[in-house]
């Protein structure tokens, strides 16, 4: 019995939030890592893209409760996501016929490129607070929980309660159908392989007859549609801030490097490897583990590593190690 | 017209917008930009070594001068021995056991051989790691309840201030050496990306970590180094020599006391300046650009370019460290939850692009000129929406641009950023 409320603790506290997480920093670390395989900068403004991307949809969500449209009990965000990546979608392209194209032509070293993105991010940062202003909004409605955890107790006479949240299953469920999409788009296609065509040897690309003006657009368009996705989901199971997808920048960073930048499937394993790491070394753990350790060697005290202030400071430590001992990634992405 | 009389000609233009600004508006505040400017032109000096010399990005200038300014407050705050006694033998013992177990595992990597390395490491990690929090926690939980809602901290070293602005950049440099370190070498993004990342924590742990200098409850009334507006207005030498000049006291004693920190700054930014101009003309400074302008062929003629850009990245860093610790004296108090990378990371390097990247004097000059912006079209723009709303129909657009004239500055600057590098990439005062 004992094992089992431990388990179930864990899941509770430490498995599920870290999962839910985890698949919003993959599909993220995605975005950054599929910019940086094609247009080779690491874009600081994903992380504000997301940010317009969600401030559209909340807006789009807003209209639809207005004119009485639900899809209860699922939250009506989801309706009104297409609208906010059609935003999202339209501002990166923009941007990338005003700004970032004319420094394609130039060949312009990537850190010019670096520079140039962290300007645009502080003009969306400037757009998100022109069409939504700056306060934190709360805009997930619908069922609230798909296991509630009071009645899984009953359920299971279990000393601890396991919730599950439906923004934490709309998460993993979206998360999984867009990484599928998302791969079989680059490995089946004609314009999916293009891309990696593109990505692996840029000259050869250019001699079979790619073109590469619509190999950039198709990735712009796949990086907003990922980022307003993840946006959204993140701002469904916290909330939206209009400066917190600033400081989501690191450990999607963190999460695209860990994996191999350029490495898709690295983007996904490292979004996990950073939310597990993070959720695990914050979360006090001292309760589990007195449920699953054997009586004499449990430990007291809250067990608690760090605090949570100091979230940051995880993906920024393991982000360190991996720079030290194999600045590559796990998956070997792309070194120069 | 040539390089040296535009440049003449600009910074005439400055001189007279902020003589303007004292003329039209009150001395007081035209002071008050010129005191900023002086600093900010310090930071920009050294983004621009970084950045105008060798190419390198650093995102985390916030980082480096907020660990400047918690130099202010560690070595001019006068001790609070209470707190000293009660935990801080405790805690430097928990952060020197701290650094040995860091030392510890480095050498168990690189001697021990292969497969017992990783495992032995890691080991003494962990082991190191709960010995650290074993000592280092009760320290902190007695020095943060001595009279915590006045200190609660260990307080400084109780040395003039002026002895914090050298030590605040050298806090900065140790800690741009470990970051350099790891991320140099490496792809040129790399350092952006770390970079980033220290200052999100640098800000958090001055933050969080209260002992030090007592976390988000600030540390108010560091000492200055000049003497205080109150005793001015009450000293009789002053208050008569005042009214010689025909001035009011009150608004005298301000003056003098804002020129005391001008003079101070004005100091230290042409020493600065002086410094950074012989280095630029040196043989290290033409290595540097070599360096900048073609790695490879720098590294085929010999040259280490890791090694020199370590170097440069920590002068850069302890430049901004510097000026970090002139502006938490300049404000008197320390204040972690103020530092924002809009004001502290992105508007240096705005100065520095538009001032003109890889020239000193146009670095200088793009700090004094985005600064006056910054103060002076804040108003002015809001002054502008005002004008337009109140012809607008009530609406959506109207309500928006209301709310969003107090946020003009992040679009304002991210457009002139984007714009300077299309447009005009080599800056104000284009590098010879």
């Amino acid at each position: 019995m004992d094992i089992l409320n431990g388990l179930v603790m864990l899941a509770n506290f430490v498995l599920i939030p870290a999962m839910a997480y985890g698949a919003q920093l993959a599909l993220g670390a995605l975005g950054v890592t599929l910019i940086y395989a094609i247009l080779r900068f690491s874009n600081f403004a994903h992380g504000d893209t997301m940010a317009f991307g969600t401030a559209i949809t909340v807006l789009a969500t807003w209209g639809l409760q207005a004119a009485g449209v639900s899809i209860a009990p699922l939250p009506t965000a989801l309706l009104a996501l297409p609208v906010g990546i059609f935003g999202a979608t339209a501002l990166v392209l923009l941007t990338d016929r005003a700004v970032y194209r004319f420094y394609r032509a130039q060949r312009a070293k990537p850190i010019y490129l670096v520079i140039v993105s962290m300007g645009v991010m502080f003009v969306y940062n400037g757009l998100t607070r022109f069409v939504i202003g700056v306060d934190s909004q709360n805009f997930a409605d619908g069922e609230r929980f798909l296991i509630e955890p009071r009645q899984f107790k009953a359920w299971s006479g279990l000393d601890q309660a396991l919730g599950l949240r439906t923004s934490t299953a709309i998460t993993l469920v979206v998360a999984l159908v867009v990484m599928v999409a998302l791969f079989r788009f680059l490995n089946r296609t004609r314009t999916g392989k293009s891309m990696r065509a593109f990505s692996d040897n840029e000259d050869l690309a250019l001699l079979s007859g790619i073109n590469p003006e619509r190999v950039v657009m198709i990735t712009w368009l796949i990086a907003a549609a990922l980022a307003t996705t993840a946006g959204v989901l993140y701002g469904l199971d916290k909330s939206f801030d209009p400066f917190t997808y600033f400081q989501l920048l690191l450990p999607i960073f963190a999460a695209a490097i860990v994996g191999g930048i350029g490495n898709p499937v690295g983007a996904i394993v490292g979004g996990f490897v950073i939310a597990f790491s993070e959720v695990l070394l914050v979360y006090p753990l001292g309760g589990v583990l007195r449920y699953l350790l054997p009586e004499g060697i449990e430990p007291e005290g809250l067990l608690q590593l760090l605090s949570t202030d100091y979230k940051f400071a995880v993906s920024f430590a393991i982000l360190v190690i991996v720079l030290l001992f194999r600045p590559t990634g796990l998956f070997r992405g792309q070194t120069l | 017209m040539s390089n040296r009389t535009g440049m003449i000609l600009a910074y005439a233009v400055m001189a007279v917008l902020i003589a303007g600004t004292g003329v039209l508006q009150s001395w007081n505040s035209a002071l008050n930009i010129l005191n900023f400017c002086l600093i900010y032109a310090i930071m920009s000096l050294g983004v621009n070594l970084q950045w105008g010399y060798a190419g390198l990005f650093n995102v985390g200038v916030m980082g480096f001068t907020a660990l400047g300014g918690l130099a202010a407050v560690l070595v001019a705050m006068p001790p609070v021995p209470e707190a000293w006694n009660a935990g801080g033998p405790r805690i430097l013992a928990g952060l020197a056991l701290g650094a040995g177990v860091i030392i510890a595992a480095m050498l168990a990597w690189r001697r021990l051989p292969g497969r017992v390395a990783g495992w032995a490491t890691a080991a003494i990690l962990v082991a190191g790691f709960f010995a650290y929090r074993a000592v280092f926690d009760p320290g902190v939980a007695a020095v943060e309840s001595v009279n915590a809602s006045l200190q609660g901290y260990m307080g400084g070293l109780g040395l003039p201030v002026l002895v914090a602005w050298p030590v605040g950049g050298l806090l900065a440099a140790g800690a741009a050496w470990a970051i350099g370190k790891v991320a140099l070498g490496l792809r040129s993004d790399y350092l952006a990306i770390a970079t980033l990342g220290i200052a999100e924590i640098v800000i958090a742990i001055m933050k969080a970590e209260e002992w030090l200098a007592r976390g988000v409850k600030n540390v108010a009334g560091i000492p200055r180094p000049v003497p205080d507006a109150v005793d001015l207005q009450s000293s009789p030498a002053f208050v008569e020599r005042a009214a010689a000049l025909g001035a009011d006291p009150v608004t005298a004693s301000t003056i003098a006391v804002k020129l005391g920190y001008s003079l101070y700054f004005t100091v230290v930014l042409i020493v600065v300046l002086i410094l950074a101009q012989l280095a630029l003309n040196s043989p290290w400074g033409r290595m540097m650009r070599a360096i900048r302008d073609n790695e490879v062929a720098a590294e085929a003629m010999g040259k280490d370019v890791t090694a020199r850009h370590l170097q440069i990245f920590v002068m850069g860093c302890f430049l901004v460290g510097l000026a970090g610790a002139m502006m938490t004296t300049l404000d008197g108090q320390l204040t972690p939850g103020s530092y924002q990378p809009l004001r502290f990371t992105f508007l240096i390097w705005v100065m520095v692009i538009v001032g003109g990247s890889g020239n000193n004097y146009g670095a200088v000059l793009g700090a004094f000129l985005i600064w006056f912006l910054w103060v002076q079209v804040e108003p002015l723009g809001g002054a502008l929406i005002d004008q337009v709303t109140s012809v607008m129909q009530d609406g959506w657009l109207k309500t928006r641009l209301i709310e969003f004239s107090g946020q003009m500055r992040l679009l304002v600057m991210g457009v002139i950023l984007l714009a300077m590098m299309r447009f005009a990439p080599r800056g104000l005062i284009p590098e010879r």
